[in-house]
Parts: structure tokens; sequence; C-alpha cells
């Protein structure tokens, strides 16, 4: 399978991470030869298997459905690169 | 006593409680060895104030008796694991600055045995890499040299600051993780010894995730022994991992008796791959006539779709990496991006992540988008979980017919120059997993031991594989491998 330009750019854009245009070719060659590598996959004999979902058998714990942690806004938004009066600041989002 | 910091962990708890030494003296030994070694780019934040005040409260809590083993040992804590108010930054850009406000269970759990943090440890960006090259910081560098060349070789990746820093004896011992090798192979290029246990063992709380079904936190050690101890400290059910298991943790130490009459230990046709050098081929012979001559039974096996597992692990592990680094968007940690006039939420986050992310992260995150989109989905994505299921059955298939643990190289080759690696496609470097990466898609156990030298010197790892849950035996056969090699070269200091 080998990867155009304009699905490098789509699959940039998905990602969202910003790519050059003139760096495409070069991830566009980058991507095709990976998926390359991973077309081997095709050899393997796979009908009537199911696709693993938990390497561990194992049934996940329950617990009762009540609130066990929160309360402290002022951690949540220690890190962030813009916060202001309790909230997360973000470029303005709708026109 | 001298040379504090060459003791392993063992020989420190015992020290420490004869009080031979105190782990404030440990403690200080190992911070002058960290400021002198700045040349191997191993610590990449130090945390001597904390250190001090951890050995302090150990000194007391070793003097009024009952101490646990990890009690007072100076380690080193990789950069992926969350310390609270300590930098935490998987060695990214994107996360330049943060500050985690919670501790990850893995160091909370030695901290409660009375472990001391150093500081924090060079690594891959996000785990992703063999070598140690994609770090925001900068290389890690390997302390072995070949021969009497000064070429800067890696310590392999992605735990590189980790495994330079124990071969190097800055520290006792230092966490790891481990989501294709990550554990390993930087133990094996360093002369050490690495254990990713079985998935669910330690919990992944708080250690940034790379690929979640994959990424297992492990210990890097001088010995065998203490890879049982610092484990037996790692270890244990978390609430606040569902996929953590609720087993009791045995103690691991106690079931190292070197004994291995009647195991039997297999050996997978399918890891003689072409080209291999003959070192790797005859450390691996001579691994296997030394477990026999320790009263084992050497028997061939097949484990046929062991060809299929890079491929496999190139799809799920991106997929999953473009999943967990979704949440690096520019507005809750780390870094965002200088926004131009009129760029909107969109722009935000696609210039924070193309400034945040390095290259081989970008790589990976895009290759998981694209497997993930629709229309790839089944072909790829689906399809490598069902090659995924079929290499778990090939373990379970040879461990039904009697196997106990599984004997293999740690790696294709000693470790390379920085660098040298530059030119080759990603497909290369990927290539250094090929003999843990099975393990970690079948959610096993497996320990890199050292087992001896290349003609250059430098040390070579074999690799034992265990049954899910059984780190115990594992660690024994790898007990009784570690005395029959001998192990004990160390690199000459340079730095």
């Amino acid at each position: 399978m080998s990867i155009d330009i304009d699905t490098a750019r789509r699959v940039a854009h998905l990602a969202r991470i910003a790519v050059k245009e003139e760096d495409l070719p070069a991830l566009a060659g980058e991507l095709s030869n990976i998926l390359t590598f991973m077309e081997q996959l095709n050899e393997v004999d796979v009908d009537g298997v199911e696709p693993m979902t938990s390497v561990t058998p194992m049934r996940l714990k329950r617990r009762e459905d009540v609130v066990t942690d929160g309360g402290y806004p002022e951690k949540i938004l220690s890190n962030a690169p813009d916060a202001r009066e309790g909230f997360f600041a973000v470029p303005k989002v709708v026109e | 006593m001298s040379d504090l910091t060459k003791l392993t962990i063992a020989e420190a708890r015992d020290a420490l409680r004869k009080g031979d030494t105190t782990s404030v003296e440990l403690t200080e030994a190992c911070l002058a060895q960290i400021e002198g070694a700045g040349a191997l780019g191993a610590f990449v934040h130090k945390t001597p104030e904390i250190a001090l005040e951890q050995a302090t409260a150990a000194d007391a809590r070793i003097k009024g008796g009952d101490a646990p083993a990890m009690c007072g040992i100076p380690v080193g804590i990789k950069d992926l694991f969350c310390t609270k108010g300590v930098p935490s930054q998987a060695a990214s850009g994107i996360l330049e600055g943060f500050k985690p406000e919670y501790e990850s269970t893995v160091t909370q759990n030695l901290f409660d045995a009375g472990t001391v943090m150093l500081g924090k440890l060079n690594m891959d960006e996000f785990a992703m890499g063999s070598s140690n090259e994609t770090s925001v910081y900068g290389n890690a560098v390997n302390p072995w040299r070949r021969g009497n060349e000064d070429t800067a070789l890696t310590p392999g990746g992605s735990s590189g600051g980790s495994a330079s820093a124990v071969a190097a004896d800055l520290c006792l011992a230092a966490t790891g993780t481990d989501t294709g090798g990550s554990i390993r192979q930087p133990a094996a290029f360093t002369g050490i010894v690495g254990l990713k246990p079985t998935y669910g063992r330690c919990s992944r709380w708080g250690v940034v995730a790379f690929a979640s079904s994959l990424d297992q936190a492990g210990p890097m050690t001088k010995s065998v022994r203490d890879a049982a101890i610092m484990l037996g400290a790692m270890a244990g059910h978390d609430p606040k991992d569902s996929t953590s298991a609720d087993i009791a943790v045995p103690d691991f130490e106690a079931l190292l008796t070197g004994d291995i009459k009647g195991k039997k230990i297999g050996i997978p046709a399918e890891y003689r791959m072409d080209g291999m050098p003959e070192e790797i081929e005859k450390l691996w012979h001579d691994g296997a006539e030394m477990l026999k001559s320790a009263g084992a039974e050497i028997v061939d096996i097949s484990l046929p779709h062991t060809k299929y597992a890079l491929p496999a692990y190139y799809v799920i592990a991106p997929a999953e990496a473009s999943s967990n680094l979704a949440r690096y968007d520019g507005v809750r940690y780390g870094h965002r991006a200088r926004l131009a006039q009129g760029d909107g939420i969109t722009e935000m986050y696609e210039k924070t992540r193309a400034e945040g992310f390095g290259h081989e992260v970008q790589r990976r995150v895009m290759i998981g988008t694209y497997v993930l989109s629709a229309g790839f989905y089944d072909a790829y994505y689906n399809r490598a979980r069902k090659v995924r299921a079929l290499i778990k059955k090939d373990f379970e298939d040879v461990f039904a017919q009697g196997i106990d643990a599984i004997l293999t190289p740690a790696t294709p080759s000693a470790a390379f120059g920085l660098g040298e690696m530059a030119e080759a496609d990603p497909v290369q470097m990927y290539l250094n997993d090929v003999f843990t990466v099975t393990v970690n898609l079948a959610g096993l156990p497996g320990i890199s031991v050292p087992a001896g030298t290349d003609k250059q010197g430098l040390p070579l790892g074999l690799q034992l594989i265990g049954r899910p849950w059984e780190e115990g035996d594992l660690l024994n056969s790898a007990y009784a491998l570690e005395q029959a090699a001998g192990f004990v070269s160390k690199p000459e200091k340079w730095w």
C-alpha cells in the first residue's frame, strides 16, 4: 500500500499535527515503507480467529457508582498553559 | 565502606541492617557519582533534597528494626513515571514544565517501602525508540566502549538512562518500562539485569501511557536477586488501574534456590534469524548448555508466528499511541504553541503537536491514525489483533507441552554507535525488538540476563521467557543462568 501526498496530508490533519507542504513527500515515503513492512501480516491465515481484546483473561472489577475523587480544581489547572478564573482557556471556538 | 555505589540492593540492605553504613551515606555517594557523570546523560532531573530527606527517614526506620528490603536504597526513576512535584516529561518537549500533582502507584509503592529517589532518568521520547536518541534531553550514553575506541555507544532504549545509570554505578537500581523490549534490550546492551513482569503485575497508574495493552513497568538491577527484591516492592494490585491483577505478590527472593533440576527449557527454532552474528548464536548455545549442566532439560520448540510479531506490534502499538497521545493538546498541561492572529483551536492543536512532538513520535502517531482510520481498521488493526491472538496461542501451546521457560538471545547485536542508525530506514531500528516484542504481545514475563561479551568486549544478554504470573520461577531460572554465566565485567570509567 503506497501513501500519496494527499493521503499524507489527510492523515497529518486527522492526527492534528501541522506538516509543512514541502515535508509531505518525505512523510508519504516513510509511511509507505512502514505500511509495506506491515503487509507481511496478509500472509497469515486468520480465518476464524477472534481479535485479541485483553491479553490476560480477567473480569473487570466493579464498584459502586459513586464519586471517589475530585474537588480540587486548582490542582487540575496548575499545569495548564492558560487558565483563568477556574477554567482552561483556549482560542475562540465558536464565531 | 568504599565503593558504596557499586553495592547490589541485597548487599546494601544487609550492610544497612548491620549498621555498617547508612542510607544517607549511600545516597550521598550516589549523588556524588551522578554529579561527575554528566557525560552519560543519564539523570535529567536530579532530586538531591528529596533523596536526602527520604534517606534520613529510611535510616530512622531501619534503626527501628523490621524495615522492608528496599528501605534506604537509592534508585533512579525513569522520566515516564509521574512523580509528585518533580518534572515528569516522558523526555518530550510537549510536557515541558509539567509537574504532576500526584504520584504514580509504582513510585508510591517504592517510597512506602522506604526507597530513596535520586532523580529522573533519560529515555526515548514517550518510550518510542531503541537507542535513547529520540529524547528531548539529548542522548543517554552507554558507559561501555568497544575495546580501546572512544566511539559513543547507545545504552539502548527506551529505558536508556536507567540502563546507563545502573551499569555506571550512579545508583543501585532503576525503574524501567517495557512496551516492546524497552527494559530488556537496554539491560542487555549495558550488562545488567532487566525484568518485564507479566502484564498486570505492576500498576500502570501514573505511568505516562504509550501502548496501554503492552506497557509494563519493571526493575533494572545489577543482579537477579535485586530484580526479585525490587519487583516485590513495585508490584501489587491497584484499584486505580483496572488491568492491574488482584493476585498475591509472592516473596520472589525466597524463591531463588538456584535449583532448576528437571525444568524444561524451550529453544524456539524461529528465533534463529538469518544473518544473526555468530557470537549471539554461540552465546545462545552456551546458555542452553549451562542450563543443561544445572539439571534442566533442553527441548526444541516451535513458535510458528514469531515472524509476524514485529509487523503486528508496529500496527498495535502506534494505534494505541495515537489514541493515548491525543491528550497532548496544549490545553491541560505542557507546551502550547504561540499562535498567529486569527488562529483557532484547530491551528492551536496542530501547531502545538508539531512543535512539541519529536519526529519519531509524530511518525508513530500518524501511522496509528492511519491504521485506525475508516476503511483501514479491519485490514490493519483488526488483522494485527488476530495475529496477536495467534502469537499468544503459540506460547500457550508450548507451555501446555510442559515447557517451564524459553531461552532466546535478548538482542540481535551488541550496543551500536550513537548516530549509526541515523540514515537507516525506521524499520531497521524496529528490528532491535525482534526477540523481545513477542513477550509483550503475549503479556508474559521476560528477563534479560548478562551472559557474556562480544569480541570487542561489549556485554551480551540472554532472555528467559516465563509462564504468566510465574515471575518467581522465571527469576529462579535466571538466577541459575546468572550463577553459571558468572558475568562480572564492569565498564572502565571514562566519564
